[in-house]
């Protein structure tokens, strides 16, 4: 009989912690598949971040190193500056790239990093407890925004892309998410496409993906992706932001 | 040959001569010469600089660097390096080499620009959250820092541990003739635990989350056994004048040169003044104090801040002897005539009171 789905080889036979619904399995995995399909595997490093992807170096059968919180992007540019033939890709949520680490992420985009960020976006703090992040949509009850977030106290939320497209360092830039099968299959082809991106050295690259977090959005994960589709995808609309020639 | 050159640039100099590789930084005076120079001087030696966009970002590009097997360091000045101390922190947990240089300003806060001891407790104590150490070195001289910053290189590697060379606004940016040409590049150490992309071998995590409490504890227990092996084989200290001596001044960097100039006025007045001092700074030079102690009992601690090395005079002294104390915090860079004055005001009252 003919096997047509497996676990990738580049993922660990070990279970992901992660809650039902959550949108970071289906990254990881995601990413398993296209390092194999792209035979990166011996070549790859990982930068883990402080938040739920915090623990992909258990699951990723490749070498890894745990950054502190929101320096992803600064730990990438060291490794990548000592060995620039390695792939080497820095793996963050909101609160870790878009306020603790913003001034890292922001430089090494500028300076065209030769790096790739992947970005889950689900609007939380979601290891704390599902506390305002900087990409919390306007009126998203949070445990932090009782009464829904509110632009007068709390700003805005961040597109993150948009923000990082007007660097001339960045070289790729698209969002996509994982809420339903034919943005899984896109999301996979963004991966592709940013890791093609730092192997011919074109500078900065980073995935943004949409990703529901139904424990923290206190839905059932059906909700959730709903609330992706309906809502969140509304404010961070889904599609390539930027690409230069690769 | 000897080269005139600032303690910045020589620090860089050394430091690439010992195969420094990466030099990752973010202006603030007094060390802006060593960023410059390496500005230049890395990229020549074919290695990597960034100017950062902050010290975070510097201390965790080292952190990536080491990680990825280079010989990576950084520099700041008090402010920066208080930044810094996250990334430090992480270093230590993950066990990664690095070297930090920290030409210590007057503070707290923003303070000024002038040469202070005030980084002392900072550095000693780890400085960083956590139950960890660095090793701090303390050099006092332009020469020095040239030498010990090979040193620095070596221990940090050997032990898998950050490092820091402290110095002061004033040793950063004084000029002194060097000499260079002992500073030879030191055996490749192998480095099992560095990532290169996993090929021909299992693949390696470098972390510090450790949830598992007992896992964690046993991980704290390995680090603390390798600062015992730390305190037992690398403290180095200068002696001087100490085996007549009456009183023994305990000093380190350009409180020490300070004190040099003073002892020597004190022994022309007759008086028997001698000196340790405190090259690493941790591990601290205990036994040598408490070995010192049998025979002399006034020690007179002279720093360059309000009382900071004072503390681990006090410790290893254990209650035995007495400990005189001068300071001049704030950037304030005390005359060897003006130490000489309050030395020999001590030494005059300690023969008053063994004479009654």
């Amino acid at each position: 009989m003919k096997k047509v789905y497996s676990r990738p080889k580049s993922l660990k036979p070990a279970h992901f912690h992660y809650c039902p619904g959550c949108g970071h399995s289906i990254v990881n995995r995601l990413i398993a598949e296209v390092i194999d399909e792209m035979n990166l595997g011996d070549k790859i490093i990982c930068v883990a971040p402080a938040g739920c992807g915090m623990l992909i170096y258990n699951y990723f059968d490749v070498d890894c190193l745990e950054s502190a919180h929101g320096r992803g992007a600064a730990v990438a540019t060291g490794i990548k500056r000592v060995r620039p033939d390695n792939l080497v890709v820095s793996y963050q949520g909101d609160g870790d790239l878009a306020a603790i680490g913003t001034a890292e992420s922001f430089h090494a985009a500028n300076r065209g990093e030769n790096i790739t960020i992947i970005f889950v976006n689900n609007g939380v703090y979601g290891m704390t407890g599902g506390q305002m992040a900087p990409t919390t949509i306007l009126d998203q009850v949070t445990t932090t925004t009782p009464v829904g977030r509110i632009s007068e106290k709390a700003g805005h939320p961040v597109r993150m892309c948009e923000v990082l497209a007007v660097l001339d360092g960045t070289s790729y830039l698209e969002r996509v998410a994982v809420h339903k099968p034919a943005a899984i299959v896109a999301t996979k082809k963004a991966l592709v496409k940013a890791f093609q991106h730092q192997m011919n050295k074109t500078g900065f690259s980073m995935v943004e993906i949409l990703s529901p977090c139904p424990t923290n959005w206190k839905m059932d994960p059906l909700q959730a992706c709903k609330w992706v589709e309906d809502v969140m995808s509304k404010q961070f609309p889904i599609g390539l932001v930027k690409e230069v020639q690769c | 040959m000897k080269k005139l050159m600032s303690g910045n640039a020589a620090a860089g100099e050394a430091a690439v001569l010992a195969g420094c590789t990466c030099y990752f930084g973010y202006p603030i005076t007094p060390q802006n010469e060593l960023t410059e120079y390496m500005a230049k001087r890395v990229p020549e030696a074919g290695g990597v600089f960034i100017q950062s966009e902050s010290e975070i970002a510097a201390i965790n590009m080292v952190l990536g660097a080491s990680v990825a097997g280079a010989r990576a360091m950084t520099s700041s000045s008090g402010p920066g390096i208080s930044l810094k101390q996250e990334g430090i922190s992480y270093l230590a947990a993950d066990e990664l080499p690095a070297v930090i240089l920290n030409m210590v300003r007057g503070g707290p806060g923003m303070g000024n620009i002038s040469p202070a001891q005030s980084d002392y407790l900072q550095a000693t104590r780890g400085g960083g959250h956590g139950d960890y150490r660095t090793i701090v070195l303390a050099p006092s001289s332009v020469q020095e820092i040239a030498d010990l910053m090979p040193l620095a290189f070596d221990l940090a590697e050997k032990y898998r541990n950050p490092v820091v060379v402290l110095g002061d606004g004033m040793l950063g940016q004084m000029m002194e003739p060097v000499e260079f040409d002992h500073i030879k590049k030191s055996e490749p150490v192998a480095k099992d635990y560095i990532l290169t992309g996993a090929k021909g071998r299992p693949s390696r995590m470098v972390r510090s989350l450790i949830f598992d409490v007992k896992e964690q504890e046993e991980h704290n227990w390995k680090l603390a056994r390798k600062f015992q092996r730390i305190e037992q084989n690398e403290v180095r200290y200068e002696t001087h004048l100490v085996d007549d001596a009456e009183l023994v001044v305990i000093a380190y960097g350009t409180a020490a040169r300070i004190a040099k100039g003073a002892i020597a006025r004190l022994r022309q007045e007759g008086l028997k003044v001698g000196m340790i001092r405190p090259i690493t700074l941790w591990p601290f030079p205990t036994k040598i104090i408490q070995e010192t102690s049998k025979t002399i009992h006034d020690f007179f601690v002279f720093e360059m801040s309000a009382g900071q090395l004072v503390e681990d005079v006090k410790l290893s002294l254990e209650g035995k002897g007495r400990v005189h104390f001068y300071g001049r915090p704030g950037g304030v860079i005390p005359t060897p005539v003006e130490l000489f004055r309050i030395i020999s005001r001590h030494c005059y009252q300690i023969q008053r009171v063994k004479k009654s």
